[in-house]
């Protein structure tokens, strides 16, 4: 393996992609990839695509439902022209070379023949074998056959060989009998496929750890002992309790939960895993939120060693739950005592330091079991001819985590390792980056573009307005009452057609919505769901779809500002959601058709910050042939990876930087500006114009898209004597010192850190998630040169997640001394002189003797925070991004589109986004140069249609209009009755500003019409 | 004229696309509960409210009207809107009180896409407060033919108080308390008497004459005016033929 990636086009090389797994890691390789032009086959073992994501009830930190995420993937996939979906299929074989795979699929078979099957489960209905589902955690029962899930894609059902009677010894075929489509053919063969193609993203995600192969905390024998997966499904409105929190032995709702967490992870006794699986931390506090949003009166208590919420947002998160009544977070080890005989009830030992070991009994206990490799990963190693660490998961080059050791076989999501959702899509946006690169002359070739039916005309036609109330599951219907908002629907005027949906966004639904469309005559609709910010595109498709256009759709958001916030007062709730069904549809009828702009794209990229991040795009981008401007506002490229010399796994990162420094001014199509500021932005996708200025020349960029990668700073601490006494550093400065092997750091005996300094406090409530890692770090790294330095760490929780745990235990074998401290009980630093020395004194209690402990040391170090760059302001108001709480750039939603921002056309990586390794960084890089291709590959984006135009009758030409409007995008022009106002709808952004100047209401924004709006505030 | 304790005030909110809706349904995500009173319009920017939705909503009863924008210098757009919002809720707020509505009933509130919690919060006081200043009208001991005239008489006069937005009131701050000095100010209240008040009383005149001929004495009484200044402006919209005095009545009506 070499240091930088080095695949590089070629001529042969093919257009099409192979992506096994079909988790949300495959999900959105496959999406970027086929967006950005070639062609994907998306194949899954298993019966429907969806992984491990589409078992979870929510998401954290943000407790977004996890299938109202997933679901519109499912369909923009299987929509897709791009992507063929290859569900019960399994890779036999693949030879060859990068750019030239030969792959041999064995398609099993599914007794279901996909084309005739409509998903109508009068099958399921009459099939005598019940057999536990594997879905829900075989918490419940399903038939012999039946459908994966209800969201499926693709959405029939299949056969289970193993527990099929007809295929046990042909006692049965009822279903062959009542499949009206003749669908079901019990004599189905495996099918071998074979196809050629040009790369191969791995993304067969992970296992959880089964406690059951050990009995872990009587897992197997205790009914009321579930993992978190199991408690995923169990707090699930699809789940084998219909969402209701009940427990396997009686069905009771528990009201004393526990959970216990680091099952199978950090543990060095065989059958374990010794990293950390860096989710179980968050989504025990998910969970531990959850279940009390289901009922107030449950107590909850957490066992934990570290709690490791070192993700954006996750501190606050952990407060949160914390902060609940009845939550409890205990920092113990913990044993199973016994289950009771009667209640089958089971009890935990623990201890704590003030009061020895307690047993506490406990309705159900949850397991928080890690992440382990995929089962087969052996056998994947095999077929693909790649490699395996030492842990089971994929070894992947250790300077770019989305290589495997196979050239043109790259590798996305958990098989990395144990990754949270959104680095598992980053690194499949990534992969889909490195794809571009090694085939970047096929890209477009293969492409296919969609077709959608003919526009009705429906001018003549009176308005039939077809109105789509969602359940969500439970997450509307627990609260509104969806019958009575549809049946109030169908007595509104105009309404011709109302119905119940239980998630419009899934596949079937949405499916049905454009066939009752057409069937009905519909010509405008109504869908009352979620947020249009979320699903609006999806659901204009599904109009789309349906024969209509695009803009005869709203959406009535009775979700988020209805459901979510009125849980409590369910009949006004209710009433809530007819009004605004009602106001919806008064608004839906004037709506007009629209048609939208298709504008020439830029192909060039805009970088900002030369960094690592920054970098890594822009050589990725150059790569594939597009025009790549690198700003840095430094004399010289490479930001804060220039003060780092080493990493945690050993790698000369100053070595690797002088590598890709010199690639990036050796790349002809990389334009690099340093010592540049920023004068000032304008445009939109596609065409954005950014002037800057360097050394007192202003230059004008014309740019596509633009990556925002200007990364963060080390906090510089005013704490603990830092500045006031040159024996105290930063890590940063200590890492300089050790690697130019200073004279102060050389003849140290001793050494002390502090973690966690000016972070995780109230004026930064984040935790920066390097440091941990860091001091780590510097400690193995000084006991490698010293071994006899007398090393302390002074920390709140190590968070050495993932792999990182492992030099964790290696720094405490090594005699390095772990001292915890609590918030409110800061280490002391002083000087002190005693016998004729300045001694620096760090004192600090013990929690384990519950003493002071005075250290005298010669060095001490800070891992202080790292803090949002001091350009943030600056850029943030340029290209109009926002910032979180903590001064770091938001994107646009924290699980799916982590490198997207909410304006079109501009990405994210780096420690922009929040604090990250290097690894992390590179994957980030390559993720948003992934997303960004997606823009620049397309030769026109699509502006909107909701723009302005002028009745010229009204206009009297007062100019009211001309001066509110910034983007200069309305002029005189003269007609025959005179003057009048004219727009160009290339420069209308449809804010509607001068609507609200006009004092004839001459001016219009379409979609947002005077008309269309008083109608709404009538109807309010 | 206290609100009784079931008063639910009805509250109509224009909240734009991106940063109040968004912090809405953030509101939502984190479920973070607020009382149901509310029901919300998305525009694309704060800017896009115009006076007339603001009075169309008061005059169909609505007890108060919320306005949701982005902080000041954070708009989405170049043509930063949410500037124009806070003038215009200003100017509305000054027409309010000139008719003798609460102006309070009209609040505009800045709220990012990160402000879910804070979003919760304003909507929750905004309603406590409007419970408090009780229904439109009754609350101001107005009576609810008296209220819609009012309401329609701001409304006829929004052309024209456009135009003397664009040619006297337009300004731009940087802070939110820039604005309410400006509109606080002396200067401002002596143009918007000038140019504004005396139409509003004129406007309001007309509008209360089109069902039928009044008295000066009966015109006074009907908009809470002292005679004086309603015989001012009688005679003002005689001269130039807007209302006749009819001798036989001994009544003004529409010319």
């Amino acid at each position: 393996m070499t240091g930088l990636t080095s695949a590089s086009p070629q001529q042969a090389n093919l257009g099409d992609v192979l992506v096994v797994g079909g988790g949300i890691s495959g999900i959105q390789a496959s999406l970027d990839l086929a967006g950005a032009g070639f062609r994907v086959y998306l194949v899954d073992k298993s019966p429907a695509i969806g992984g491990k994501m589409s078992q979870l009830d929510k998401t954290f930190p943000t407790n977004d439902c996890s299938m109202c995420n997933l679901s519109p993937k499912f369909i923009e996939c299987s929509r897709h022209p791009n992507i063929d979906i290859l569900t019960n299929t399994e890779v036999v074989r693949v030879e060859g070379e990068a750019g030239n795979f030969r792959v041999t699929l064995n398609r099993k078979p599914r007794y279901v023949i996909e084309d005739k099957c409509t998903g109508c489960t009068s099958c399921v209905e009459y099939c005598p074998v019940a057999v536990p589902d594997a879905y829900n955690q075989n918490l419940s029962l399903t038939k012999a056959v039946h459908i994966h899930f209800s969201q499926a894609v693709p959405l029939i059902t299949y056969i289970d060989h193993d527990t099929c009677l007809y295929h046990q010894d042909e006692k049965c075929n009822i279903c062959v009998g009542v499949c009206k489509h003749n669908a079901i053919d019990l004599h189905q063969k495996p099918e071998k496929l074979e196809m050629e193609v040009g790369a191969v993203v791995l993304s067969p995600g992970f296992e959880t750890f089964d406690p059951a192969v050990r009995g872990d905390y009587g897992y197997g024998r205790m009914k009321n002992v579930v993992t978190s997966l199991d408690f995923e499904r169990i707090i699930s409105s699809t789940g084998p309790t219909g969402g209701e929190i009940r427990r396997p032995s009686d069905g009771k709702h528990p009201q004393r939960i526990a959970w216990i967490q680091c099952v199978g992870s950090r543990q060095v006794i065989p059958g374990g895993n010794t990293y950390c699986s860096a989710v179980c931390c968050a989504y025990t506090q998910k969970q531990v939120i959850l279940a009390k949003d289901h009922g107030a009166e449950i107590d909850a208590t957490v066992f934990h060693n570290d709690i490791r919420a070192f993700g954006k947002d996750f501190e606050r998160y952990y407060q949160r739950a914390e902060k609940l009544p009845g939550v409890r977070f205990i920092r113990s080890y913990v044993a199973i005592g016994k289950e009771m005989p009667d209640s089958k009830n089971v009890t935990i030992r623990y201890s704590t330091f003030g009061d020895g070991v307690k047993e506490e009994e406990f309705d159900l206990v949850v397991l928080s079991v890690g992440l382990s490799p995929p089962k087969d990963a052996a056998d994947l190693a095999n077929k693909f001819g790649i490699e395996l660490n030492a842990r089971g998961f994929c070894k992947t080059n250790p300077l770019n985590p989305i290589e495997t050791s196979r050239a043109g076989i790259f590798v996305s999501g958990a098989f990395q390792g144990p990754v949270d959702i959104p680095e598992s899509v980053v690194s499949s946006s990534g992969a889909a980056a490195l794809c571009g690169q090694l085939l970047a002359r096929q890209r477009g070739k293969l492409g296919r573009e969609r077709e959608y039916p003919e526009e009705r005309d429906v001018s003549r036609e009176e308005p039939r307005v077809g109105v789509f109330v969602c359940h969500c599951g439970a997450n509307i219907g627990r609260v509104v009452n969806v019958p009575a908002v549809v049946e109030y629907a169908s007595t509104l005027a105009n309404v011709a057609h109302a119905q119940e949906s239980l998630f419009a966004c899934s596949t079937d639904n949405a499916q049905q919505i454009s066939e009752t469309i057409r069937e009905k005559g519909l010509n405008r609709v109504v869908i009352a769901a979620c947020s249009p910010r979320t699903l609006e595109p999806l659901f204009r498709d599904t109009v789309r779809e349906g024969g209509i256009n695009q803009y005869f759709f709203d959406m009535a958001n009775i979700r988020e500002q209805c459901s979510w916030v009125h849980s409590r007062e369910k009949e006004d709730a209710t009433e809530k959601a007819k009004d605004i069904v009602r106001m919806s549809v008064a608004r839906t009828v004037l709506l007009n058709p629209l048609q939208e702009i298709k504008l020439p794209v830029n192909k060039a990229i805009l970088v900002i910050g030369g960094g690592l991040a920054g970098m890594t795009s822009a050589l990725n981008m150059a790569e594939q042939g597009f025009e790549v401007y690198l700003l840095e506002k430094n004399a010289q490229l490479g930001g804060m990876a220039r003060k780092i010399h080493y990493t945690l796994e050993g790698l000369d990162v100053q070595a690797y930087l002088g590598e890709l420094v010199h690639k990036i001014y050796r790349h002809p199509a990389i334009h690099i500006s340093t010592g540049t500021t920023i004068q000032d932005v304008s445009g939109y996708v596609g065409n954005f114009m950014t002037r800057i200025k360097t050394g007192g020349r202003l230059k004008e960029i014309l740019h596509g898209a633009v990556i925002i990668a200007t990364g963060a700073e080390e906090y510089q601490p005013t704490e603990y004597l830092h500045g006031e006494d040159d024996r105290v550093l930063t890590l940063l400065e200590l890492e300089g010192q050790i690697a130019s092997k200073a004279e102060t750091v050389m003849s140290a005996e001793s050494l002390v850190m502090i973690q966690c300094v000016g972070c995780r406090t109230a004026e930064r409530n984040y935790c920066s998630r390097v440091c941990c890692s860091q001091a780590i770090k510097n400690a193995l790294k000084l006991k490698q040169i010293k071994p006899e330095m007398e090393i302390y760490i002074i920390f709140r929780d190590m968070r050495t997640y993932g792999f990182r745990e492992d030099y964790y235990r290696e720094a405490a074998a090594k005699g390095v001394k772990f001292i915890r401290y609590e918030p409110d009980d800061k280490p002391l630093v002083e000087v002190v002189e005693e016998g004729g020395q300045n001694l620096l004194r760090v004192t600090v209690t013990d929690p384990v003797l519950g003493q002071k402990l005075a250290l005298d040391t010669e060095l001490l170090a800070l891992a202080t925070a790292v803090v949002p760059s001091s350009s943030r302001h600056e850029i943030s108001k340029l290209f109009k991004l926002p910032l979180n709480a903590d001064g770091f750039f938001q994107e646009a939603h924290v699980k799916l589109k982590p490198v997207d921002f909410g304006a079109d056309g501009v990405f994210l990586c780096g420690t922009a986004h929040y604090p990250k390794h290097m690894l992390e960084t590179i994957s980030q890089a390559y993720g948003a140069a992934g997303r960004a291709l997606n823009v620049l590959t397309k030769d026109s984006v699509t502006a909107t249609g909701a723009i302005c135009g002028v009745h010229e009758n009204s206009c009297i030409a007062c100019g009211a209009c001309i001066s509110a409007c910034a983007y200069d995008a309305i002029d005189f022009h003269y007609t025959a009755q005179g003057k009048k106002a004219t727009v160009n709808p290339i420069l209308c952004k449809g804010d509607g500003l001068c609507n609200a100047k006009c004092p004839t209401s001459a001016i219009y924004l379409n979609h947002y019409t005077d008309e269309e709006m008083y109608r709404q505030i009538d109807a309010a | 004229m206290g609100a009784g304790h079931d008063f639910k005030p009805r509250i109509l909110g224009f909240l734009c696309n991106w940063c109040s809706y968004a912090g809405a349904d953030l509101c939502g995500v984190s479920r973070h509960q607020y009382p149901a009173n509310l029901r919300v319009i998305r525009v694309m920017c704060s800017g896009r409210v115009d006076l007339e939705f603001v009075l169309r909503a008061f005059a169909n009863g609505k007890d108060g009207v919320f306005v949701g924008g982005c902080w000041l210098g954070e708009c989405h757009y170049n043509t930063e809107g949410n500037y124009d919002a806070l003038s215009m809720m200003h100017l509305v707020k000054k027409l309010l009180e000139c008719v003798g509505l609460n102006p309070d009933r009209l609040r505009l509130e800045s709220v990012s896409a990160s402000e879910g919690f804070r979003y919760g919060e304003v909507v929750t006081d905004f309603t406590t407060k409007l419970k408090d200043m009780g229904p439109i009208g009754t609350g101001e001991g107005i009576e609810q033919k008296a209220l819609k005239l009012k309401l329609e008489a701001i409304r006829k006069l929004i052309p024209y108080i456009k135009l003397v937005e664009r040619e006297k009131l337009r300004v731009r701050f940087k802070d939110k308390s820039e604005y309410e000095a400006f509109f606080a100010s002396d200067e401002l209240n002596s143009l918007f008497n000038d140019m504004i008040a005396d139409k509003l009383a004129i406007s309001q005149i007309m509008v209360l004459l089109q069902d039928q001929a009044l008295s000066s004495g009966e015109i006074a009484d009907s908009l809470g005016m002292n005679s004086t200044e309603v015989s001012k402006h009688l005679n003002n919209s005689a001269r130039k033929r807007l209302v006749r005095f009819d001798e036989s009545q001994k009544r003004y009506a529409l010319a």
